[in-house]
C-alpha cells in the first residue's frame, strides 16, 4: 500500500517536473485562462451600453422633444443622425451607422393630446437580431417610462393589468453575472483536456511509455500518476479564473467555496479522465490533439453558456447529459447566483462522478491492453 | 523542349523568348510542389479531421443545437384564483407558441419548480386579480431565473406581450386604455422573422474559414519544421515564394471547399437568403482565407512547434473569431480597450461583410471599407511570411 503510495507520488514529481521545467509551458498553463477570462469577460455580454439611433422626427412638438429626451437621457442611446425624410432611413441602417431609427409621425402629439394612441415606428438593424432585440427592448422601456407619465400628468386611465417583472439572483439581468462564473468551467476545460490528452500521448511517440510498463507500476498507479498532475494544475487554473472573476470583475458570490470547490474538483476529475482516455487510444501527440480538439468543441457550443440548452433538439440535449461542462456551468453559475448547497447539486455533481469513474477506470484499464 | 531540359537551362537570358522559358519551370516547380502538398493534404488524417469533419460538425452544431429563439419556453402559473379574468390570462399564456405554462396552486410549489430549474420562470396571478381588473390597477407578478439574464430578458419581454395583448381584448370591452398612448411598432429589417440562425450563419462561416485558413495551416507547417521536412525543401531549387505558393494553394483550396459547404447548407438547410452577390462573398472570403494562411504561417515559422503552435493560433484567430468579432455579442458595447484589440483581428472586418452580403445586399459603403482593411492585412502577412520562410537554416 505505502510503495504503491510511493510509487504514485514519484510518477506524479516526475509529471509535474516534465510539464513545469519550461517556461514557455509554464507560461502557456497559466496566462491564457486569465488573459482570456479579463477578455471575454469584457467581451462576452449580451447587454448593451451603447446603441447608435436615428431619429426621423415628423411632428417637433413637445410631446415629440420629450419622448427622444428620454431615449437621449437613458445614457445607453446615442443619437447619431437627424434625418429629415424617409427614404435617409435605409441608408443610416445600411451603412450600419445607426442600430435603431425611431420615427415619429407628423400627428404625434395631436392624437396624444385628444386621448388616442400614437404609433411611432422603430426601425432595427436585424443583422445580429439578438442585439436588435435587446435594443427594442431598452426603447420599449423608455417609452413605458413616458406613457406613464403622460398618462398621470393627464389624469388617464392606464392599462387594467400591469406586470412587474424581477429576476432571481440577478436582479439587472447583467449577463456578465453567469458569463463570467460560466467561465471558469470552460477555461479549465480547454487547456486541462489538451494538457492531460497529451500526457500519455507523449510518452507513447518519444517511446517512454514502454519503459513505463515494465516498471513495478500498476495500471492503476500509472493512471493515477498521471491523473494527479493534471487534476492539480485544473485546480490551479480554475482558482486564477475564479481569482479574476473575485477580484477583477466582482462577481457577487452567494454560496460557499466548499461547495463551489467540491463542484470543480468533481469536473477536472471528470475532464482529466476524458483527457487520458484520448491519451490512451492516440498514438501521436497530434492525433491526441486533434482527439481533443474535436471533442472540446462540440463541449464548449454544447454547453448552455452561449445558447440555452432547452433550446437544443431532444437528441442533442440528451447528447449534452455527456458533456461535463455542462454541469460545471451549472454548477458555478448556481453557487454564485443562487449560493447553492451540495444537496441541491446532486443532480449535477452524480453524473460528473459517473463520467470520472467511468473514464479513468477504462483509461487505465487502456494503458495495458494497447500494446502493440 | 520536356520540362526537365528548361529546369536547367539558367535564368540569364532575358529576352522576350526567354521571359516565358524564366516562367515556365517556375510554374513547373510549383505545379509540382501543389500535387505534393494536396496528396499529403488527403492522406493526412489530420488535415482531413480538422478541414472536412470538422466544419461539418460546426455546420450541424450551427444548424441544429444553437439557437437563441425563444419557444415552447416552461414556466410556472401560480394561480392563487380561479376567475374568468384569471383563466383568460392562463389561456393567453396557453395559446401562445412561446409558452409551455404548468398550472401550480401556490407560490411555494413554483419556487422549488424554478429551483430545480424545471421551469424558467413564474408568472403569479394574485388572489385579487378579477376585483382588482375592474378597479385598474390589477397587478401580475413574472420571476424570472437570473442565471441567464439574455433568455430570463427575452422571457420576461414575450410574457408581457403575451399579457397585454389579453389586456389589449379587455380594453376592447372598455375596461380602461390597454396600451400607450405610445405605441412601438417594431420592424426588424434583414431578418423579418427573428430566425437567430440569420445570424448565426455569419459566425459559422467565420469559424470554419479560421479553422481551415489560420489553424490548420498552423499545424500542418509547424510539423514540417519539427521533422525538419521544410529545411529538406530549401535544399532543392524551389525558391521561398514558390514554397510558400505550393503550401498555400491546397489549403486555400480547401478553405473553398468550406466556404461552400457553409453557404450551401445556409441556403437549404437554414433556409438563409444570400441578399447580395455571390461573386463578393466569394471575394471576400478569399481574402479571410488568405489573411488566416499568412497569419498560420506566420506563427508556425515563428515558433516551430506544432503544440505551440496550435495553442498560440487557438488564442490568436478561434477564440476571438468567436468572442470578439461581432458576430454573437455587440462590438459597440464593449469598453474602449477591448474595441481596440478587435481592430487587429481579421475577423471583425470578416463577420461585417458576411452579415451585409447575406442579409442586406451589395451595400458598398460596407463592403469597400471592410475588404480594403483585409487586403492590407493579407499584403502584410505576405511579405512576413516571405521573410520568415526565406531560405535559413537554424
Amino acid at each position: 500500500m505505502l510503495a504503491s503510495f510511493k510509487r504514485i507520488v514519484a510518477l506524479t514529481r516526475k509529471e509535474l517536473l516534465a510539464v513545469l521545467k519550461d517556461r514557455r509551458a509554464r507560461n502557456s498553463l497559466l496566462l491564457p485562462p486569465i488573459i482570456q477570462c479579463l477578455i471575454f469577460g469584457y467581451a462576452a455580454t449580451y447587454d448593451l451600453n451603447h446603441v447608435p439611433y436615428a431619429v426621423l422626427d415628423q411632428d417637433r412638438t413637445a410631446a415629440s422633444r420629450e419622448l427622444l429626451a428620454g431615449l437621449d437621457g437613458a445614457g445607453v442611446f446615442e443619437r447619431v443622425a437627424n434625418l429629415q425624410r424617409q427614404a435617409d432611413i435605409s441608408k443610416v441602417i445600411d451603412e450600419r451607422r445607426a442600430l435603431l431609427v425611431m420615427q415619429i409621425n407628423r400627428d404625434f402629439e395631436k392624437r396624444l393630446l385628444s386621448g388616442n394612441t400614437a404609433d411611432v415606428q422603430l426601425i432595427a438593424d436585424g443583422r445580429n437580431s439578438n442585439t436588435a432585440g435587446t435594443a427594442t427592448g431598452y426603447v420599449n422601456a423608455v417609452v413605458e417610462n413616458f406613457n406613464s407619465k403622460w398618462r398621470s400628468a393627464h389624469a388617464q386611465a392606464g392599462p387594467p393589468v400591469s406586470v412587474t417583472a424581477r429576476a432571481w439572483y440577478n436582479p439587472n439581468f447583467e449577463t456578465r453575472w453567469n458569463m463570467i462564473p460560466g467561465m471558469i468551467g470552460t477555461l479549465t476545460l480547454l487547456q486541462t483536456l489538451m494538457l492531460t490528452a497529451m500526457s500519455v500521448a507523449r510518452e507513447r511517440e518519444q517511446g517512454t511509455f514502454d519503459q513505463l510498463l515494465v516498471t513495478p507500476m500498476r495500471p492503476f498507479e500509472l493512471m493515477a500518476g498521471k491523473a494527479l498532475p493534471s487534476i492539480l494544475i485544473g485546480t490551479i487554473q480554475a482558482t486564477g479564473v475564479l481569482l479574476v472573476a473575485q477580484l477583477w470583475f466582482h462577481i457577487p458570490f452567494a454560496g460557499s467555496f466548499f461547495t463551489l470547490y467540491s463542484g470543480l474538483l468533481m469536473f477536472v476529475l471528470a475532464a482529466v479522465g476524458i483527457g487520458l482516455l484520448i491519451s490512451a487510444v492516440s498514438y501521436t501527440m497530434q492525433q491526441a490533439m486533434l482527439f481533443s480538439f474535436l471533442i472540446i468543441m462540440p463541449f464548449t457550443l454544447l454547453s448552455g453558456l452561449t445558447t440555452p440548452l432547452r433550446n437544443m433538439p431532444l437528441a442533442l440535449q440528451y447528447f449534452t447529459l455527456l458533456n461535463p461542462l455542462r454541469y460545471a456551468i451549472d454548477i458555478t453559475q448556481r453557487v454564485y447566483l443562487e449560493g447553492a448547497t451540495l444537496v441541491r447539486l446532486l443532480p449535477d455533481l452524480w453524473p460528473l462522478a459517473v463520467i470520472a469513474t467511468l473514464t479513468l477506470s477504462s483509461a487505465s484499464w487502456m494503458f495495458r491492453h494497447r500494446l502493440q | 523542349m520536356s520540362w526537365q531540359a528548361q529546369l536547367e537551362q539558367p535564368r540569364s537570358a532575358w529576352s522576350a523568348a526567354s521571359h516565358l522559358a524564366h516562367w515556365q519551370p517556375k510554374l513547373v516547380r510549383i505545379w509540382a510542389l501543389v500535387k505534393k502538398e494536396t496528396r499529403q493534404m488527403i492522406r493526412d488524417p489530420a488535415s482531413i479531421a480538422m478541414g472536412v469533419v470538422l466544419p461539418v460538425i460546426l455546420i450541424l452544431l450551427f444548424g441544429f443545437g444553437l439557437s437563441l429563439d425563444v419557444k415552447d419556453v416552461p414556466i410556472a402559473v401560480v394561480l392563487e384564483e380561479s376567475s374568468p379574468e384569471a383563466l383568460g390570462v392562463v389561456a393567453g399564456l396557453q395559446l401562445s407558441p412561446y409558452f409551455h405554462p404548468q398550472i401550480v396552486r401556490s407560490m411555494p410549489a413554483a419556487q422549488e419548480l424554478i429551483l430545480e430549474r424545471k421551469v424558467d420562470g413564474i408568472v403569479r396571478i394574485p388572489a385579487d386579480f378579477a376585483r382588482r381588473v375592474s378597479a385598474g390597477d390589477a397587478e401580475i407578478q413574472v420571476i424570472l431565473h437570473g442565471s441567464d439574464a439574455n433568455r430570463a430578458r427575452i422571457i420576461q419581454a414575450y410574457v408581457q406581450g403575451a399579457i397585454g395583448a389579453w389586456s389589449q381584448r379587455q380594453a376592447a370591452e372598455g375596461h380602461g386604455m390597454a396600451v400607450g398612448p405610445v405605441l412601438v411598432q417594431n420592424r426588424l429589417w434583414f431578418n423579418d422573422a427573428n430566425d437567430s440562425h440569420y445570424f448565426l450563419v455569419p459566425g459559422l462561416i467565420v469559424l470554419v474559414m479560421t479553422l481551415i485558413g489560420a489553424f490548420l495551416t498552423s499545424m500542418v507547417v509547424a510539423r514540417e519544421w519539427e521533422r525538419g521536412t521544410f529545411e529538406a525543401l530549401f535544399v532543392t531549387p524551389v525558391r521561398s515564394d514558390e514554397i510558400l505558393l505550393g503550401k498555400t494553394i491546397p489549403y486555400f483550396g480547401l478553405g473553398m471547399l468550406g466556404l461552400s459547404l457553409c453557404v450551401l447548407s445556409a441556403q437549404y438547410l437554414f433556409d438563409v437568403p444570400l441578399r447580395g452577390s455571390l461573386w463578393v462573398l466569394l471575394s471576400a472570403s478569399m481574402l479571410y482565407v488568405l489573411v488566416g494562411l499568412g497569419i498560420g504561417l506566420l506563427i508556425s515559422s515563428a515558433v516551430k512547434n506544432q503544440l505551440i503552435a496550435s495553442q498560440l493560433t487557438m488564442l490568436a484567430t478561434f477564440m476571438p473569431a468567436f468572442m470578439l468579432s461581432g458576430f454573437l455579442f455587440d462590438l459597440r458595447s464593449m469598453p474602449a480597450a477591448i474595441r481596440v484589440i478587435t481592430y487587429l483581428l481579421p475577423a471583425r472586418y470578416y463577420v461585417a461583410l458576411l452579415q451585409t452580403v447575406f442579409l442586406a445586399g451589395d451595400i458598398w459603403s460596407v463592403i469597400l471599407p471592410n475588404a480594403a482593411v483585409l487586403a492590407a492585412m493579407m499584403g502584410l502577412l505576405s511579405l512576413g511570411s516571405r521573410v520568415v520562410t526565406r531560405k535559413r537554416l537554424g
